[in-house]
């Protein structure tokens, strides 16, 4: 229980207890029931749970997730939304894995490319939203079709990378120590995470200075929690929304990048349905729909929670491809009426 | 303006500007014009493209064919679902982007109806009406599922209806187990083709039909005043008298019966279904539909032939961009494009600076004649 410090009759400081906020009940729910998912999962599933690599997979797997549902959040906070990251995520690996196969490019050509697009896709999307005052999710409603157009446009056969140098990346493993585990035949196999999870961590560890001390981070809050007060205190609430579309679409950029480094070919169904996963990582993850609440380790916690309880799901025996979209869909369900119980209370307050 | 106009030529003048005023500023005008625009477009490109002919199709029954037919048959989905997309629009003041989804799931549940359960059925299992009605049923008790989320959870539309649009074709799949059943009796597809001896598409009398409910019901009924007044403010309408929830979770419910309308047409046409393919993005074509209607999307008053009309413009815009042979994938694209013209043009940021442009020029005319 959290602390605050009141000034009680006569005048004396002292420390009194407060009740939680709304964001931190909401982060502390999330966190608590992803450990316990996770804990039935080693106690009644046990198997591959107990071992730390299929934690560490769950990472591997989810590395470009993580950054999607990160910048969702931001456009969150400010009280919008962009569901156009999954089209861009699909043409950042179309035309990078073009770029690389057919026109010579290499790492850092696919790097330039995916910022290039992201930040493309954020002007314009940013400008429409912030500028012009349009409704943001038919924006990237628009986004969202025209980037999955222009996939189909630039190839509609897949392609498979070749390229040496990039390979190389692709299959640079980095151990972690402590959580690998002994096979069959008795050796140490160490654990391993791919270079994308270093990228995503650093991203969420960024954002999070970013959003609780950076000057930019604090006008996102405050422009979702109230865009008359945020603009009556100073905050240049065009210039915030404008940003956040921008910086969403960016780490849609190198999402993408990480989904190409993970994939390793471009194709029209990458990304497909990533749009729906961001947002429900960010939503589970505590990030209010109204705008001004949310955390991105809450979004990370999110994106861990949502695909342990898949990976549950297919592991009891419902591994049809059907079971994972009405998991995703009852999950996002339950974290939404969770959300408009507790704004509801706070309302009737 | 409101100064009594002495000089002749002024007052032609001023008749003149306010005629056009007076036009652009009917909800009609844009979709109208965008219309006009599409068939002068193909006019001048290719005449032929209106040529309509009979012809014989696979039973040996003489049909009407040409472009103009399959805009008015294609269409007939869209129609029927952004009626309902106008109604939920107009009290909710968001949009549901589950109806591709749903519709996956009315066909689904129309198909194991008719088929039985059988993979590939030569006979009908089940009457036909019978198989309709269960569909909309189930369909509006999905489209309840919404309301509810919306109007009692207050969750935004558009984001309570992801839920569905996530599930919806998994569900759909699962309601058949995964199988791909085929409807091979002729009757079934009357609905989707052609009935025996009519040379006009089924769809277009359905679709004609449903306009006509909802004209009746339009007309008959406070629906339409409810609606509204719902979408213009909730709390006023509560405090009128009205039950906004009540309305709200009734609008999407209606929708729900238009879903499942749309996906009986779509599967009958071809007497089978593919689950992630079939009504894909037809939601971004429904809610096109209603913003080119010259409906606000942030709820309020609502005309749905703007809406109908609209619809048919999509289809017309699509079928004319089939013609110039764009791959269906890459179809969104362009799509995208009209909408976001469509919707810089109708945002009120724009809409002030143009008219502002417009009329600094008279008003200089003016200055410079005296």
């Amino acid at each position: 229980m959290p602390k605050g410090i009141a000034v009680d009759k006569q005048g004396r400081l002292r420390e009194q207890r407060v009740a939680m906020s709304d964001a931190n009940l909401l982060l502390t729910i999330t966190i608590v029931v992803f450990f316990l998912l996770y804990l039935s999962a080693i106690l009644f599933l046990g198997g591959g749970f107990t071992k730390g690599q299929t934690f560490l997979n769950i990472l591997n797997n989810n590395a470009p997730l993580i950054v999607l549902a990160c910048g969702m959040s931001v456009v969150m906070i400010t009280g919008g939304i962009d569901i156009s990251v999954g089209g861009v995520t699909c043409l950042v690996c179309m035309v990078s894995a073009v770029n690389l196969e057919r026109q010579g490019g290499n790492i850092f050509t696919v790097i330039l490319i995916g910022l290039g697009i992201g930040l493309a896709f954020g002007v314009v999307q940013g400008f429409l939203v912030a500028h012009l005052g349009i409704q943001p999710f038919i924006v990237s409603l628009a986004g969202m079709f025209f980037a999955k157009g222009m996939t189909t446009i630039v190839s509609k056969e897949p392609i498979r990378v070749t390229n040496e140098a990039f390979l190389a990346v692709k299959e640079t493993r980095i151990t972690v120590p402590g959580m690998g585990s002994v096979n069959k035949l008795g050796q140490y196999v160490p654990a391993y995470v791919e270079v994308g999870v270093v990228v995503a961590l650093a991203v969420v560890v960024l954002l999070f200075c970013l959003l609780r001390w950076g000057k930019l981070g604090r006008g996102f809050y405050a422009v979702g929690g109230n865009n008359q007060s945020a603009s009556m205190l100073g905050v240049n609430v065009r210039r915030t929304k404008f940003l956040a579309h921008v910086l969403c679409s960016l780490l849609a950029g190198l999402g993408g990048i990480l989904y190409f480094l993970h994939v390793g070919s471009g194709d029209v169904a990458n990304g497909a349905g990533d749009e729906m996963n961001a947002i429900a990582s960010s939503i589970i993850g505590g990030t209010l729909l109204t705008g001004g609440v949310g955390n991105v380790v809450g979004t990370f916690f999110g994106v861990m929670s949502l695909n342990t309880i898949k990976r549950i799901v297919s592991s009891l025996g419902f591994d049809e491809a059907w079971w994972s979209n009405i998991t995703v869909a009852a999950m996002l369900c339950l974290f939404l009426v969770i959300q408009s119980i507790v704004l509801l209370r706070k309302n009737k307050k | 303006m409101t100064a009594p106009v002495k000089d002749p030529v002024k007052k032609v003048e001023s008749a003149r500007e306010s005629f056009f005023k007076r036009l652009t500023r009917q909800q009609l005008f844009i979709p109208l014009a965008a219309l006009v625009l599409l068939v002068l477009f193909n006019l001048i490109a290719d005449p032929s493209f209106f040529a309509v002919s009979i012809k014989e199709n696979s039973l040996g029954n003489p049909v009407l064919s040409g472009n103009i037919i399959s805009v008015l048959d294609n269409a007939s989905e869209l129609v029927i679902l952004s009626i309902g997309m106008t109604l939920v629009t107009a009290s909710s003041g968001g949009q549901d982007i589950s109806v591709g989804a749903a519709m996956a799931i009315a066909g689904s549940v129309i198909l194991r109806l008719v088929c039985g359960g059988q993979v590939n059925a030569d006979t009908m299992h089940m009457n036909l009406f019978l198989a309709l009605f269960i569909a909309i049923v189930v369909s509006m008790l999905f489209g309840a599922f919404n309301g509810t989320l919306v109007a009692y959870f207050k969750i935004q539309p558009m984001v309570a209806t992801l839920i569905l649009y996530t599930a919806g074709r998994s569900i759909a799949a699962w309601i058949n187990n995964n199988e791909l059943p085929i409807m091979n009796d002729i009757s079934f597809k009357y609905a989707g083709t052609f009935l025996p001896g009519i040379p006009v598409p089924t769809p277009i009398f359905v679709t004609l039909f449903v306009i006509l409910l909802f004209w009746l019901a339009l007309k008959f009924t406070n629906l339409g005043l409810y609606t509204q007044s719902v979408g213009i403010n909730a709390s006023s309408a509560r405090l009128n008298g009205l039950n906004p929830q009540f309305i709200k979770l009734l609008t999407y419910m209606i929708l729900g019966a238009c879903v499942a309308v749309a996906g009986f047409l779509r599967v009958s046409r071809s007497g089978s279904i593919n689950y992630s393919r079939i009504a894909e993005n037809i939601e971004m074509d429904a809610i096109l539909a209603v913003a080119l209607g010259g409906n606000a999307l942030g709820g309020g008053k609502f005309n749905i032939y703007g809406s109908v009309l609209g619809a048919y413009v999509i289809q017309f815009l699509t079928t004319t961009l089939y013609k110039y042979d764009v791959a269906s994938t890459a179809l969104p694209a362009y799509k995208a494009v009209v909408v976001i013209l469509l919707v810089v043009l109708s945002a009120p940021v724009v809409r002030e600076k143009l008219t502002r442009v417009k009329g600094r020029t008279p008003a200089k005319a003016a200055k410079e004649v005296s």
